[in-house]
């Protein structure tokens, strides 16, 4: 039985015109994997979890939370799930404690609330009052109250959504240990560093819809050339086409003022490129190669970048 | 099964969702102080300020004017040798403005032929003129020679239980449990709201009902104290009584809290800001706090408004709080008003249930 089936889900907003957010949508999350839903802002992305969590009637579809539904076992789910939504505000003049214990008295069962502190690494901030966190404390704070039930299964919204780089890494290493401890995780991220580093699988999503699933290495090798090439040229711009036939190279695409080439093998395409600009007159201003990323593999299956509509991401 | 120390479950009462709820919002209120300040130190500002600015004092001295005539004088010495008021002498042009904006209560115009004639010169449908007409006629007659045919003894009462204070008190208690039914419940459900805090306890297997009481029972655990501050103060203070059974007053406090704690719940069970709770307190509130009698009475209001004021739950509450506090009301005395009291309060709970937005 997998952890989360989910087949022809929508969801139509009401309005002039109604939006459709979720515009059918079918996953199928395994027991033990960490599961991302990969996709920029307004994909789609909350949606599809707070409908998973049970907090928002799908239009249509079906759902199905460890076998069960929410139509007549909600009580069940909730007891087997812990959920991290985006943009909670966790009550100030409540210690990390009291916090935590209130959230665990909510649960059948669970770990104790000192258990669930020591797992996100708080100990020590235990009596301390919420208002007095940093962000990624807060976070993890966060995330106390979503495992202190001992969920079977975990939800987190944009888990690292406005955290800095050190606490990003704090946050992974919870819901690695998390998963290394058999549960399973479902996050929605718009990081593509975040899906590659922690998900077993990744979903990519755009405008509703579910574009491509898989582990982040397939989705990556699928592009037929795991390396991309970047370079510049002096002077003039020059035209995608002149490079489409150099022997080995899959795809190629312009971004500013650079030419993007997809390769396989860089060390058997390099020369046949400075050859090739050579013999067209051209001088190299700059030229790099790094290894193909989820970001390619988003703009290869729609055109655009994931954040193209905010600040790039921290790698 | 095998359990390590860590995953024991733990002691049910300890952990019981009621429980943790209701410690949580004490807790959150505690630490509150501006919160604290408005529904325990603020009624005590109010007892305090309006006891001492209506406290009951012997009659202050008249205001009378004597025209500047020719035989004023001897007017002026008899009234003056009283003490009783207070004096000015002008002329008919002077003391007739003083009159007309109230300066002063009388004028005194001896006739200029005949010393022995005096014109009273007053509005009679003013009390004080009134009083002061007679206080002036009775100094001026009997300086003249007249001579009292009876023998009477004043015997001046101001016992606590008629005082204003007295009436006060258990008006400002009603309007402190009404305020601190509907922000303490109210401001502190939006609060949540607005922290996606409902929503994420929605998320977890969390009882509705048990949020939704432990809200309502944390009213009830502040406003004991609450009252109780009022009651010894204005005790301490002012020698304010209660006449009836403090079993029966204790009562009615609960009853009312409820009330006000679930129309607060209501008000609060759809609005998604700080400031449409607020409106819509404050128009629930505003009638109350000028019809409902907290500061004077309701019947003061004309008859064809009565029915409607009588409809308020704050006045339901006040009036009851006053037959048990003033005149030693009964529970059987108050019983109606108790069920009424309390019905406002489970009614408008069960409604608030129903429309509870909790995202």
């Amino acid at each position: 039985m997998p952890a989360i089936s989910v087949s022809g889900l929508t969801k139509t907003y009401p309005g002039k015109p109604p939006v459709e957010a979720v515009r059918g949508i079918d996953l199928e999350v395994r027991r033990g994997e960490c599961f991302g839903v990969l996709g920029p802002n307004g994909a789609g992305k909350t949606t599809t979890i707070e409908i998973l969590e049970g907090l928002m009637e799908p239009s249509d579809g079906s759902v199905e939370i460890l076998g069960r539904r929410w139509s007549d076992q909600g009580d069940e789910i909730r007891q087997r799930i812990g959920i991290s939504l985006q943009e909670t505000q966790l009550a100030d003049k409540l210690s990390v404690l009291e916090t935590v214990t209130l959230f665990r008295s909510f649960y059948r069962s669970g770990m104790t609330p000192e258990e669930a502190i020591r797992r996100v690494g708080l100990e020590n901030k235990s009596d301390a009052w919420i208002k007095n966190l940093s962000g990624g404390q807060k976070q993890r704070v966060a995330v106390a109250t979503a495992i202190v039930g001992q969920p079977e299964l975990l939800f987190m919204d944009e888990p690292t959504t406005g955290l800095d780089p050190g606490s990003r890494r704090d946050l992974w290493n919870i819901l690695t240990n998390f998963k290394e401890n058999g549960g399973t995780v479902l996050l929605t991220t718009h990081y593509m560093d975040e899906a590659e580093r922690l998900c077993d699988r990744v979903a990519i999503v755009d405008h509703g819809r579910v574009l491509a699933v898989d582990s982040p290495r397939n989705l990556i090798s699928n592009l037929q050339g795991e390396h991309v090439i970047e370079f510049r040229i002096e002077g003039d711009e020059i035209a995608a086409a002149e490079f489409e036939s150099l022997g080995g190279v899959a795809a190629v695409r312009k971004e500013d003022d650079c030419l993007c080439l997809s390769v396989a093998k860089p060390h058997v395409v390099i020369p046949q490129l400075l050859n090739h600009l050579d013999s067209l007159n051209l001088t190299l201003a700059g030229l790099t190669t790094r290894q193909a990323s989820l970001e390619d593999v988003f703009v290869n299956l729609t055109g655009r970048h994931l954040e193209d509509d905010e600040e790039s991401s921290l790698n | 099964m095998y359990l390590t120390a860590s995953f024991v479950s733990l002691e049910p009462s300890a952990l019981s969702p009621f429980r943790q709820l209701l410690l949580t919002r004490i807790r959150t209120f505690l630490r509150e102080p501006s919160a604290v300040f408005w529904v325990y130190a603020f009624p005590l500002v109010m007892v305090f300020s309006l006891g001492t600015a209506f406290r009951n004092e012997q009659v202050e001295q008249i205001a009378v004017d004597i025209q500047q005539v020719e035989h004023a004088d001897s007017v002026m010495r008899s009234l003056a040798d009283s003490r009783r008021f207070r004096i000015y002498v002008g002329s008919d042009q002077d003391t007739s403005r003083r009159l007309r904006i109230g300066r002063t209560e009388l004028i005194v115009q001896v006739a200029p032929e005949s010393p022995a004639e005096m014109n009273y010169i007053y509005d009679p449908t003013r009390p004080g003129s009134l009083l002061a007409r007679n206080a002036v006629d009775d100094v001026l007659q009997r300086a003249a020679g007249r001579e009292d045919v009876l023998t009477t003894v004043n015997t001046e009462v101001s016992q606590p239980g008629s005082r204003y204070i007295d009436f006060l008190v258990p008006g400002l208690i009603g309007m402190g449990l009404m305020g601190g039914g509907m922000w303490g419940v109210g401001f502190a459900t939006v609060d949540l709201r607005i922290r996606k805090l409902l929503k994420r306890f929605l998320a977890t297997p969390m009882k509705r009902t048990h949020f939704l009481s432990a809200m309502i029972t944390s009213r009830l655990v502040f406003t004991i104290p609450e009252v109780l501050i009022i009651l010894l103060f204005s005790k301490w203070f002012f020698g304010v009584q209660v006449q009836g059974n403090w079993f029966v007053l204790c009562l009615l406090i609960l009853g009312g809290a409820i009330q006000f704690s679930g129309i607060g719940l209501l008000v609060a069970s759809r609005a998604s800001t700080m400031e449409t709770v607020s409106g819509l307190m404050n128009a629930v509130m505003m009638p109350m706090w000028i019809a409902s009698g907290i500061f004077f009475s309701a019947d003061r209001f004309p008859d064809y408004v009565q029915p409607v004021i009588q409809l308020l739950p704050l006045t339901t509450l006040i009036n009851a709080l006053r037959l048990v506090m003033l005149e030693g009301a009964g529970l059987p005395q108050i019983a109606g008003s108790l069920a009424v009291i309390v019905s406002w309060g489970v009614l408008t709970f069960l409604l608030a249930l129903k429309l509870f937005r909790w995202q």
